[in-house]
């Protein structure tokens, strides 16, 4: 019982000291854009297909389990709001900082741990150069900055998917549908989905970051740190989500 | 005789060359409770070549990585161009790192930048040169390892060179900033026999070109007589022989012995 939890303990303390590191340096002149819009681009731009696809079916059968509950109830009209509700505070957050960590989370474990067991990392030292600034800093700055975009962006997807299911198999009119979702929803609720995803963005970059800079023993070690940080991103994701849904209810 | 030294106000004291440009003292180093160093001194003057003998696992690399302050010892001083390393903030250390360069055991070449990028990066790390400067130094670099040679090698990635090449573009990489010294892991270790040899003679070379300091770790000993000026053997994280080439041949300990028969 000991031991897990002092490597609990211990890799909470690698995030901390790390997440110094990335401050520091955050603010320590030259400012790496170039290395920054790479990142976006990767991280970003390249997720695209995976986060649609997800949010799309996500919305749909959302939309389907949702008509045929409500239906029971006379109350099918209540999709709409239901499914705004769920998707913009929950789902959308939630689902694209899954897949974004298990994307992004294990890519960026994976490159930064096979640059260490390569002695890529000693070399960048070597050369008199910063890995947390080169490396870190670019990838944990892209994260936190792409997932609210592209939880805006699966949060409108998987409403799509809902009003396809809507008009389709549940003879709602997209009018309808569209009204009655407007004037439920408030801002909060988006806005709320959009800093939870902030938190999630920064979660996921640096567990990752750090699993790959903390490799050791090979290509083997590399394996291992890769699932280890796909399991610690997707299981903090979830519990931040609860304590930031605890949080938010609050105020 | 003229008392102004042209060459003085390099940065180096008055009488530096006397004093040697790497200095450790009772360096001892664990790792997780185990002990690999265990008291090293150890002696680099200006200009020389020192080569570490000794078998794998006896914690050369780790001592290596104490020069340029990539580890830090757990006991002992490191002294380097007079700086103790132990003492030094983060931009220090930087700085010293650009006096004390590296090359790595297979390159450490960045595998997703070409040659060019990689033997270029630390000149558009520190220098404020134009591009065309750049690619210049970077040719008169590739030239000075002998890679002038080969058509289109500033486009291939890392993945595409031979062992020997990836040596020879790290080696490059590495006097891009025109260190004082240069510390070699195992340049030699997985190459065969005839590139491991021309690597040598080519470290050799540059050492009297450019009058670097270095130090070499290895555990081929015929290459090591190509290279070096000193030598240590280093022991149960103790250095157990020094001295020149004819000294640790004519050196009655058993081990240094069993050591050079190897080497024939």
């Amino acid at each position: 019982m000991r031991d897990p939890f002092y490597r609990l303990l211990d890799q909470l303390g690698e995030i901390g000291l790390l997440t110094v590191e990335v401050v520091r340096h955050l603010f320590r002149r030259p400012f790496e854009a170039r290395l920054l819009i790479d990142q976006l681009d990767s991280i970003g731009v390249r997720s695209l297909n995976v986060v649609n696809l997800t949010a799309i079916f996500s919305g749909m059968v959302l939309a389907l389990q949702m008509g045929q509950f409500l239906a029971k109830f006379g109350a099918k009209i209540y999709v709409s709001r239901v499914m705004g509700l769920s998707l913009l505070r929950e789902m959308g957050p939630v689902l694209t900082a899954l897949m974004i960590g298990a994307r992004v989370g294990a890519g960026i474990t994976a490159e930064l741990g096979s640059m260490k067991v390569s002695e890529q990392l000693d070399a960048m030292l070597a050369l008199a150069s910063s890995p947390v600034k080169k490396l870190v800093v670019p990838r944990v700055l892209a994260t936190i900055l792409i997932l609210p975009v592209l939880t805006v962006i699966a949060d409108a997807i998987g409403l799509f998917g809902g009003l396809l299911i809507a008009v389709t198999q549940l003879g709602i009119s997209a009018d309808f549908f569209y009204t009655s979702l407007v004037q439920n929803i408030a801002l909060s609720d988006l806005l709320s989905g959009i800093s939870k995803a902030f938190f999630f963005g920064y979660l996921i970059a640096i567990i990752a970051c750090m699993k790959g800079l903390t490799v050791t023993g090979g290509a083997d070690g590399v394996g291992r740190a890769t699932t280890s940080s796909v399991v610690a991103a997707s299981i903090s994701v979830l519990v931040a989500d609860f304590f930031l849904t605890k949080l938010f209810m609050t105020i | 005789m003229d008392a102004h030294d042209p060459t003085a106000g390099n940065g180096a004291a008055p009488g530096a060359e006397q004093l040697p440009f790497i200095r450790v003292t009772g360096l001892e180093k664990s790792f997780g409770g185990k002990p690999i160093l265990r008291g090293i001194d150890l002696e680099v003057r200006h200009g020389e070549t020192l080569v570490i003998l000794g078998g794998s696992g006896e914690g050369k690399s780790v001592l290596l990585r104490h020069l340029n302050g990539l580890l830090m010892p757990d006991r002992g001083t490191v002294i380097v161009g007079g700086r103790n390393l132990a003492l030094l903030d983060e931009d220090q250390l930087a700085a010293l790192r650009k006096e004390v360069g590296m090359v790595f055991q297979l390159g450490a070449l960045f595998d997703s930048m070409t040659v060019y990028e990689n033997v270029s990066y630390p000149l558009h790390e520190h220098s404020a040169m134009a591009e065309e400067q750049i690619h210049a130094r970077v040719r008169e670099l590739l030239a000075m390892v002998q890679l002038d040679g080969v058509d289109g090698v500033e486009e291939l990635l890392p993945a595409e060179l031979s062992g020997g090449m990836k040596k020879r573009v790290a080696i490059a990489r590495t006097l891009a900033l025109e260190p004082h010294a240069v510390l070699y892991d195992e340049p030699t270790t997985g190459l065969d026999p005839l590139v491991a040899h021309r690597i040598s003679v080519q470290m050799r070379e540059l050492q009297e070109r450019l009058g670097l300091t270095s130090v070499v770790v290895t555990h081929d000993l015929k290459n090591a007589f190509v290279v070096g000026d000193r030598f240590a053997l280093l022991y149960h994280g103790k250095i157990r022989v020094s001295g020149t080439a004819d000294e640790v041949r004519a050196s009655r300990d058993e081990l240094m012995q069993d050591f050079l028969k190897t080497a024939l």
